[in-house]
């Protein structure tokens, strides 16, 4: 690559969220602001290597890309006598603009909250976060979301088309709005991270790029927006993405918790989800996610499987239970409790909800019971969970170890 | 920015109800209305005699339908409408969380279209806007 296209890319990869994020709200559409700051860094790639890069670029930019975008404007009224229907009407004065770098700032943050309204549906939510807060193309979204281009482009305009027909609007909520705002954002990343650490299909267990991707946008967002539950949210990230390595063997097989090499964990990601959790302990009270992490590091910081302090497992599931009533969390907790030494407490809590919506086509279900079943030496029954969680497992990893547990079970009688 | 929240819950659960229970929701229908518009959100509305007194219109190829009950047979029925004015869709999201029916069922916020301004009449070169 020569040394110019490098320079442009850094460019473009230093200013482009930003100065797009600042030209929506001044252009009040998606489609004029990233035309206008595809615009504004042609000029850019043209001027700066004569003139020198200006002292704040992303100022440059976001004013030349708001000129870019007047000019459409006036381009498309005449061209069309209809435009005064497709864009807004009143324009800040090239005076008047605000930007101000804490008014920049929180305009990656009015993006990133449009993005995840409730009120689009949660795959225009995740599409929308990857394309406008991650920078990543269409085709990059919908290859990570195993899509069809097509599809997600689609998904995206009528998104977009919603954002500006219903006045979404492109605004930071307020703090009283914010405890009830902010799962919706916190969701969405978490969400992006889950997409990127468990395929719901496919062959391989750990796509690298959305997970790194979703604690990107939870470290800006930490920055930007210094809640408990944002840190909690990256304390969770954090904890599990550090035991990537000992989730697959060598042969691409899954490695339960239970059976990893501990020594795959990478310390250093342990050290910094701590950190981050101590933050969002700090800020009481522990939210959904704090409670997710604090879960997560009684894991991480049992040096054996057979060290984990299951007994403060059980409590952090008390308490989410209590908060967060949901049949996946009364699973987790029913499978902790038999882990702290009360197995036939935990199987019956399980046939308690056997027969719920969300949990009698959950292979996880099955195959949580079969573990159980099979600890308890109860072959014959723990056979038949696992093949129950065999029939609705879709990732080819799960569905080769559950075979393979299968298999074992078979020299008994 | 005007929105009309339209107002559907399950007629059946509302015909089960008490007298003093579907008093008690008129009434508390009638306050929330004196709010909205106390607050200048309010620009109109109308409760909806039941579904079965609903007559669907439509007129295909010149020819006019005209069918008994309303346009779909879903779970839950149209019971009325609000018209707010609300700054964006979160505060109309707001002011409709708010009607008690909310509770029963469920409200579409739905932003209202402008039409477009009336053409003009055609001039004689036959030129089009």
């Amino acid at each position: 690559m020569s040394t110019e296209s490098l320079y442009v890319d850094g460019l473009y990869r230093d200013h482009s969220r930003r100065v797009q994020a600042t030209l929506i709200r001044l252009l009040g559409n998606f489609e004029l602001a990233e035309e206008a700051m595809q615009d504004a860094f042609v000029a850019a790639v043209q001027q700066w290597p004569v003139s020198g890069q200006p002292d704040n670029p992303t100022a440059w930019l976001i004013r030349t890309g708001y000129h870019c975008g007047i000019d459409q404007i006036r381009q498309r009224s005449t061209a069309r006598r209809r435009a005064h229907l497709l864009l807004p009407t009143e324009l800040p004065s090239e005076e008047t603009l605000d930007l101000e770098p804490t008014t920049i700032e929180d305009d990656a943050l009015r993006l990133l909250f449009t993005c995840c309204h409730p009120s689009l549906s949660m795959e225009a939510r995740t599409a929308l976060t990857l394309r406008e807060m991650c920078g990543l193309t269409t085709e990059q979204v919908a290859s990570a979301l195993l899509m069809k281009p097509t599809t997600l482009a689609q998904r995206i305009v009528r998104a977009k088309r919603k954002i500006r027909d219903a006045h979404i609007p492109y605004a930071v909520p307020t703090q009283k709005e914010l405890p009830e705002r902010l799962p919706d954002v916190l969701q969405v990343i978490y969400l992006v991270f889950n997409e990127g650490y468990s395929r719901s299909t496919g062959a391989s267990v750990v796509d690298i790029s959305l997970t790194q991707e979703a604690m990107r946008l939870g470290n800006e967002l930490a920055r930007l927006l210094p809640q408990g539950e944002v840190f909690g949210l990256m304390a969770l990230m954090l904890l599990n993405d550090a035991r990537r390595d000992a989730r697959q063997d060598n042969d691409g097989e899954l490695v339960t918790l239970d059976a990893q090499d501990r020594r795959l964990w990478r310390q250093k990601d342990i050290q910094t989800g701590i950190a981050w959790l101590e933050q969002a302990l700090a800020l009481t009270p522990a939210g959904y996610y704090t409670l997710q992490a604090s879960i997560a590091a009684v894991h991480a910081q049992a040096s054996r499987a057979e060290l984990t302090d299951w007994g403060r497992i059980v409590r952090l599931y008390d308490a989410l239970c209590r908060r967060f009533p949901s049949p996946i969390l009364t699973l987790n907790r029913a499978v902790a409790i038999a882990m702290n030494g009360a197995p036939d407490t935990g199987l019956t809590l399980l046939d308690d909800i056997a027969h719920h919506p969300q949990i009698s086509n959950y292979h996880l279900f099955y195959a949580a019971k079969a573990d159980l079943l099979r600890r308890q030496g109860q072959h014959e029954a723990a056979r038949n969970a696992y093949h129950q969680a065999l029939q609705l497992a879709t990732l080819t990893p799960e569905k080769r170890f559950l075979s393979r547990r299968l298999a074992e079970l078979e020299n008994f009688p | 920015m005007k929105y009309v929240a339209l107002v559907y819950y399950q007629e059946q659960i509302i015909n089960a109800m008490s007298e003093q229970a579907w008093h008690d929701l008129n009434q508390e229908c009638i306050a929330g209305v004196e709010r909205l518009s106390a607050s200048g959100h309010y620009l109109g509305g109308q409760p909806l005699q039941p579904t079965e007194t609903a007559t669907t219109v439509r007129v295909r190829d010149g020819e006019t339908l005209i069918s008994d009950g309303p346009f779909a047979e879903t779970k839950e029925q149209l019971a009325g409408f609000y018209l707010l004015e609300a700054h964006d869709l979160n505060e109309a999201l707001q002011l409709a969380s708010r009607i008690p029916p909310a509770r029963l069922g469920s409200i579409e916020v739905r932003p209202v279209r402008e039409l477009p301004p009336k053409a003009e009449p055609q001039t004689e070169s036959g030129e089009q806007p």
